[in-house]
């Protein structure tokens, strides 16, 4: 890759070609190329995640039997009053303030303070972990308690039980993903010794362009998140 | 290679308290059972504007050259076709599932059987 920056009369042919044009990806969008390549990672994650949503809606609005009511399916009971949609409103908090701690994170990354960067990905890491816990906890009271399955379930249209589990266990699978990516990328910041330099200039990624483009896949999935709390456990 | 992401933490604070108000005010849709239209204007607001501070703010999109904004935020609203033609189809295939596929006890409930 950097013998093309060297020498930009004979650009190299083949599979270093095939390379070299890919990562040539820079000239068009002046961000770091593992920025630009997590951006399209997420575009395509965009896709997957609005079909699953339109898949759902089209299902919904078409369902000839009653669609079981997501505020009562989700209540919460505190002592002897039911809440509804409890766990998933602390849910939502959860995501919500690991996204913070997650931006907090990248600008102290920017402001070279690598150690602080790091605690912060991985207090963000933590908040994940728990909100996969709650949703591991939501998950088993469906399954067992209330007895639904992907293809019937006792309360309404069969349709619920596909879609729950589909759309919110894609969503968790992305948040396990992503605590073990941070606490990945959290570990090397904590390993970088000040003799490894800066960042090269060459396109590739700093430390504090590698927590950015981390940051950009947490708050990709507390945004997916937002989306499916409102089409599916408030509509 | 100019690159920089540098903003004051307040500005960050400051979205992660707005972001708490909104989810705060959407789980209050909810909880106080506002129904019809209002609860969907609500929803969709609140969404709209949790979605919009995530993306300009926490993801820096505010901050990106125009190039990689219009790459990314144009090919999503290829989405609002497919959606569109699905809710179009909707009451046409909800009727003949009336007809052909419903226990005879919930034929004669009408479109969106959805009870609240």
């Amino acid at each position: 890759m950097s013998d093309s920056t060297h020498s930009p009369t004979t650009p190299p042919s083949g599979l270093y070609g095939l390379a070299a044009d890919w990562s040539g990806d820079g000239n068009t969008f002046k961000v770091p190329w593992g920025k630009a390549m997590m951006w399209v990672f997420l575009l395509s994650d965009t896709f997957i995640f609005g079909i699953f949503l339109s898949g759902y809606m089209a299902v919904r609005m078409t369902t000839a039997e009653p669609w079981p009511n997501p505020s009562e399916v989700f209540a919460l009971q505190v002592g002897t009053t039911s809440l509804p949609l409890l766990l998933i409103a602390i849910m939502t908090f959860v995501l919500i303030s690991s996204s913070g701690t997650m931006a907090m994170a990248v600008n102290f990354a920017y402001r070279g303070e690598r150690r602080r960067a790091a605690v912060l990905m991985l207090a963000t890491a933590a908040l994940g972990a728990s909100f996969v816990g709650m949703q591991a906890f939501e998950w088993t009271k469906l399954i067992v308690s209330e007895g639904i399955r992907p293809w019937s379930n006792p309360l309404g249209a069969a349709q619920f039980g596909a879609c729950f589990f589909m759309i919110t266990g894609f969503h968790g699978l992305h948040v396990s993903a992503g605590v073990i990516y941070l606490t990945t990328v959290a570990t090397r910041l904590l390993r970088h010794r000040p003799s490894d330099g800066e960042a090269p200039d060459d396109g590739r990624s700093g430390d504090e362009s590698r927590v950015e483009i981390a940051g950009l896949y947490w708050h990709f999935v507390d945004l997916v998140w937002v989306f499916i709390f409102a089409f599916f456990y408030l509509w | 290679m100019e690159h920089s992401q540098q903003h004051p933490v307040s500005l960050y604070l400051q979205i992660w308290g707005l972001l708490f108000v909104l989810s705060a005010c959407s789980y209050m849709v909810d909880y106080f059972q506002v129904q019809g239209a209002l609860r969907w204007t609500l929803i969709m607001t609140f969404m709209f504007y949790k979605a919009v501070l995530i993306v300009c703010v926490f993801m820096h999109m505010a901050w990106e050259r125009l190039a990689l904004v219009c790459a990314i935020l144009i090919p999503p609203l290829c989405l609002l076709v497919l959606v569109s033609l699905m809710a179009l189809e909707a009451d046409y295939i909800h009727r003949a599932r009336g007809t052909y596929f419903a226990p005879p006890a919930a034929i004669d409930t009408g479109k969106h059987t959805q009870q609240p």
